[in-house]
């Protein structure tokens, strides 16, 4: 009969140590609200799970240069009360407070979002968008990569053995920037994204977009980060043939499957007018 | 005095807290999946992978030889069963029909049918248990939609399955079960008068009642053949009476104690898993407990049909409907018993019409049997009629409410399905929308309101209750039907308000099938009219009693006491002689009297009253995702005389939500080998509190003569208007008539956008 092992390292050396050194399937437990479920529903068996809850490094929020350093196991309803983050980059908080009902939010990580690699990871587009990146510790010691390059398929990673991400790193936020994040269920909650968008633009003095990043989530394999939708929106003050050209732009950039949740052709659709309407948040924070 | 002449009511009309809420709240309460005996083994239920395959063998003998695996069971341990119909139950059933459902016998005929199930020591060697059963199937080809079905050539699930209800009689099987026709009048001929006729196709998708408790039970099979059964259902002696049937069992050998239930919906009006807890309790001499988990409710149990509707109405052009026409096809699932039947009885319900005729269809397909779900059948036809209705209104330019006031059915109006109906009160709901602030409410871009009422005939049935006067002159209240929607509260009130006594010095139980006379199951609306007629009657008796004890100890003659305010006082030539006794005096010196004071009540109830309702829902329109948002929901309904008003009103929203969740994203997702792709709440969309607003309702009180309070089933109707006033709100936003549910955003769109393309 099947039956883990578990092991709650507390510091990080520790933990890489156990992922490297663990024969068959090993599998990181920050806030398990993916993980449980699976391991519930009997589609992963994994060999080895490693608790990262108690490292504490992990489990704080910290300014780094006047960006933040998110720990691995900080949970979503953590990041929806730090005032800082909330201020500087409301719409990755948004995301993240999107991820299921309020008990979850309890446990449910930003790190734990981009590792389980679905494509409708809410966070992630989120992240994406403000030029996030992913602070990963291997045996080998610790790098750092663009967010965008963790996730490679649904459920798989470019993490090699013995790694995991410790931290999300957020630049300092520039001048007159705004950062949104959208998606669309049938529902009001408890959903899943049929289709994420998230939004950074930065303006000059006029209002007019000097710098934009626009990335897509569940129209692709993985999250899209979109440079033509972003290349309509710089330059532009928002106006209607940006927002026309950004929409096409962003439905040009969908490779999405039907399945139970939504046809092509819808997510495609609503994938323009996502990033339409995350824009305009965007352009409004921007310059509020 | 009220002023209609009746005297005034102290209890009934009142919301005192109900007597099962605190240990609800608290969690106290000891729902199917909660109880538990001391050695008892977890039970597991085996399901075919397969919508359609023929059992060539199943081999158990490596399932047996799991350490810590107690029984393994297939049908070969049930006794097989000749086609008999079910005498109890809201639907209609079959018991070989039940039996082959419980447990597959030669062929599994849906994704997600018990093929085999195991008892073992733990979930895990269950599980362990469950994996090594081989079965040896031959998939077969498959058929999920109802019209696919119906034609020629089309995989046949039932050898032995020949259309009933056509002449001459088919001699080829079909998956059509039966036809059936009702018709008034001459409809063809009142065709031909109409200025107007409207014609529409519309479909709905089959939905499941998502009740929050899976099924679950526990059973144990002592040495002597006594079976012992605990499980949440919606009645105890259903329970009874169908594991007697399926295991040859006799009725005195069963006791069944009903544990809380969360949730039924007429889902929980048959029986899954008890059975096979009993065969399996059986074979490995310990009690086997049973849950299912929420993938197994979606894949095992019953939602109710999916069908289509074809309506066909005649109108005059000043708005009088002069005909209607209306083909239903509803599919059944693996075995024949679709709700059609009611389908088609409630149809035209709402309207009085002459000249009427509805045929309807019952088809089998390899899908999860259906079960019952509130209204069986009724919000499927309704949705195709009142759609059509609307589009006759707008045709006609003529309001909705006013229109349907034009053709409501009233006192006198003769139904298609036979009766002739009494004081109803479908014209008062209709008065009640147009008279309520949410009618006038102005609406911007892109938002609409809809329009529907609605039909349920409610039953009576066969009820019994047992009032016992404690010595302190307290009472207690013992009924046989489990509590779903505040039943507890509406016996205690009736109790009290012929006891004369606070409510609170009622307590209401529910009792197992040993310790209260005969109660037919919680459905079709039935309890707090029948099973609460039974606690009137008893508690009358208690009077009776209580009376001539008094009389006993004044040495008067009983026809001398009168009963006023839960007291005894003389009356007549003896009035003022003696100081009144109350139901504490008289309670306390019964032993003196002739011993305890106690009543029981049985009887078969009649004369339910219809229910009528009308929903008014506005909504806003999201043209570019297709989403569509509810801003305002009334509902109002004759409740006939509403006992505790809280708990009719509860039961109304609950049905308009579970209504909105079927127009706007409930549906069954199949993969093309007939699989279940959204076996769970998170797929299987529900709507959630965010989704709602507040659900207004007002309660019109037209009271049923046939009830000592006037009261009229309630948990019904409030199912029946949602879908058809989702779609007109829908229509009166965006210019475009849905026809088929559910109206989920995709299909919204994709609908906004085909009007675009048909406009340039």
């Amino acid at each position: 009969m099947y039956a883990p092992s578990f092991a709650a390292p507390t510091t990080v050396a520790e933990a890489v140590q156990l992922l490297a050194n663990a024969s068959g399937v090993a599998r990181v437990l920050a806030g398990g609200t993916d993980l449980l479920v699976q391991l519930r529903s009997g589609v992963l068996k994994p060999d080895l799970i490693v608790d990262t809850k108690r490292i504490p490094e992990l489990r704080t929020i910290t300014t780094e240069g006047g960006g933040y350093r998110i720990g691995a196991s900080v949970s979503g309803a953590e990041a929806g009360e730090h005032a800082g983050l909330s201020k500087d980059w409301p719409g990755v908080v948004e995301a993240v407070e999107l991820i299921g009902s309020t008990q979850i939010q309890g446990r449910a990580s930003f790190v734990g979002n981009l590792c389980n690699a679905s494509p409708a990871a809410d966070s992630v587009p989120a992240l994406i968008a403000v030029g996030a990146t992913a602070v990963i510790a291997g045996p080998n010691g610790e790098r750092e990569v663009p967010v965008e390059e963790v996730p490679t398929a649904p459920g798989r990673t470019s993490l090699a053995k013995g790694e995991m991400v410790v931290a999300i790193k957020l630049p300092p936020k520039p001048a007159r920037t705004g950062d949104a994040y959208l998606r669309f269920i049938p529902r009001t909650e408890m959903d899943i994204a049929v289709v994420g968008a998230g939004v950074c633009v930065t303006l000059d003095e006029s209002g007019k977009c000097t710098a934009a990043r626009v990335s897509l989530g569940a129209v692709a394999p993985t999250v899209l980060v979109v440079d033509d939708a972003a290349a309509a929106l710089v330059g532009s003050k928002l106006d209607d043939a940006a927002l026309a050209a950004l929409d096409a732009a962003a439905r040009a950039a969908c490779k999405p499957i039907s399945d139970k949740r939504g046809t092509i052709e819808y997510r495609t659709k609503v994938a323009g007018v996502l990033a339409r309407r995350a824009a305009a948040t965007a352009f409004k924070r921007a310059g509020a | 005095m009220a002023p209609d002449g009746t005297p005034a009511l102290k209890v009934v009309g009142t919301r005192p807290i109900r007597p099962d809420g605190v240990d609800k709240v608290t969690g106290r309460a000891q729902f199917g999946a909660d109880f538990q005996l001391p050695g008892q083994l977890v039970g597991k239920v085996l399901r075919s992978p397969h919508a359609h395959a023929r059992i060539r063998s199943i081999d158990i003998s490596k399932a047996e030889a799991v350490p810590g695996v107690k029984a393994v069971m297939t049908a070969a341990d049930m006794p097989e069963i000749t086609s008999e119909e079910a005498f109890v139950g809201e639907g209609p059933a079959d018991f070989k029909d039940m039996s082959g459902n419980t447990m597959a016998r030669d062929k599994a005929l849906y994704d997600g049918h018990a093929v085999a199930a195991v008892a073992a020591t733990s979930a895990a060697a269950a599980d362990a248990a469950l994996a090594a059963i081989v079965v040896d199937y031959e998939v077969l080809p498959h058929v999920i939609e109802v019209e696919d079905a119906m034609v020629e050539g089309a995989p046949i699930l039932h050898d032995d399955m020949f259309t009933s209800g056509v002449d001459p009689k088919p001699t080829k099987p079909s998956n059509v079960a039966k036809r059936m026709v009702f018709q008034l009048g001459d409809v063809d001929a009142a065709f031909e008068k109409a200025d107007i006729v409207i014609e529409r196709k519309y479909k709905t998708a089959p939905v499941h009642q998502g009740y929050i408790e899976p099924h679950a039970c526990v059973a144990q099979y002592a040495a002597d053949g006594q079976v012992q059964i605990y499980c949440s259902s919606q009645g105890q002696f259903m329970v009874r009476a169908y594991v007697a049937k399926l295991l040859g069992i006799d009725i005195s050998e069963i006791r069944v104690t009903p544990l809380e239930i969360g949730g039924g919906f007429g889902g929980k009006t048959l029986v899954y898993l008890e059975p096979l807890a009993v065969v399996l309790s059986r074979k490995s001499g310990r009690p086997v407990k049973m849950a299912m988990t929420r993938e197994e409710v979606f894949r095992g149990s019953g939602p109710t049909s999916g069908g289509t509707v074809w309506v066909k109405i005649g109108a005059k052009r000043d708005g009088t409907i002069i005909a209607g026409d209306a083909v239903l096809k509803f599919q059944a699932g693996a075995y024949a018993g679709s709700p059609v039947g009611p389908g088609c009885m409630t149809a035209f319900a709402v309207y009085d019409l002459q000249d009427v005729r509805i045929t309807g269809y019952d088809v089998v397909t390899n899908r999860p049997k259906v079960a019952a779900y509130r209204a069986p059948g009724a919000p499927i036809s309704n949705f195709g009629i009142e759609s059509a209705v609307d589009e006759l209104a707008r045709e006609l330019g003529m309001d909705p409410v006013e229109l349907r006031l034009k053709n409501a059915a009233k006192k006198g109006t003769k139904a298609a399905y036979g009766p002739t109906f009494g004081d109803i009160g479908c014209v008062e709901t209709l008065e009640a929308v147009k008279n309520h602030p949410n009618y006038q409410a102005s609406l911007g871009p892109n938002q609409g309101r809809g329009v529907a009422s609605g039909f349920w005939f409610n039953i009576g049935g066969e009820s019994s209750a047992t009032v016992n006067i404690n010595e302190d002159g307290t009472a207690v209240v013992a009924t046989g039907n489990p509590d779903i929607g505040g039943s507890r509260a509406s016996m205690a009130m009736m109790a009290a308000e012929v006891l004369g006594i606070e409510v609170e010095r009622v307590r209401p139980i529910v009792a197992d099938t040993s310790s209260v006379g005969y109660c037919f199951l919680t459905g079709g609306s039935r309890v707090t009219f029948a099973t609460g007629m039974a606690v009137v009657e008893a508690s009358k008796s208690v009077v009776n009693e209580l009376k001539a004890r008094a009389a006993k100890i004044w040495d008067i003659p009983v026809e001398a006491v009168e009963w006023q305010d839960g007291e005894a006082v003389p009356a007549g030539s003896n009035a003022g002689d003696f100081e009144p006794l109350s139901l504490e005096d008289i309670a306390a010196k019964s032993g003196r009297t002739g011993g305890p004071i106690a009543s029981t009540s049985s009887l078969n109830a009649q004369g339910a009253g219809p229910g009528f309702g009308t929903h008014v829902v506005d909504v806003e329109v999201d043209r570019e995702t297709g989403h569509v948002k509810v801003l305002r929901y009334l509902a109002t309904q004759d409740a006939g005389r509403a006992i505790h008003p809280s708990y009719v009103e509860g039961q109304i929203q609950g049905g308009a939500v579970q209504g909105i969740g079927w127009a706007l994203n409930e549906e069954y997702i199949y993969d093309d080998k007939g699989r279940l792709e959204n076996p769970g709440f998170l797929d299987y969309r529900i709507p959630v509190a965010s989704d709602l607003p507040m659900i207004d309702t007002v309660v019109v009180e037209v009271p049923n003569p046939r009830h000592p309070y006037g009261a009229r089933g309630v948990g019904e109707v409030p199912i029946v208007p949602p879908m058809a006033a989702m779609a007109n709100a829908i229509q009166d936003a965006i210019g475009i008539r849905l026809t088929e549910l559910p109206m989920s955003p995709p299909k919204v769109r994709k609908a906004v956008d085909e009007q675009a393309a048909a406009e340039e």
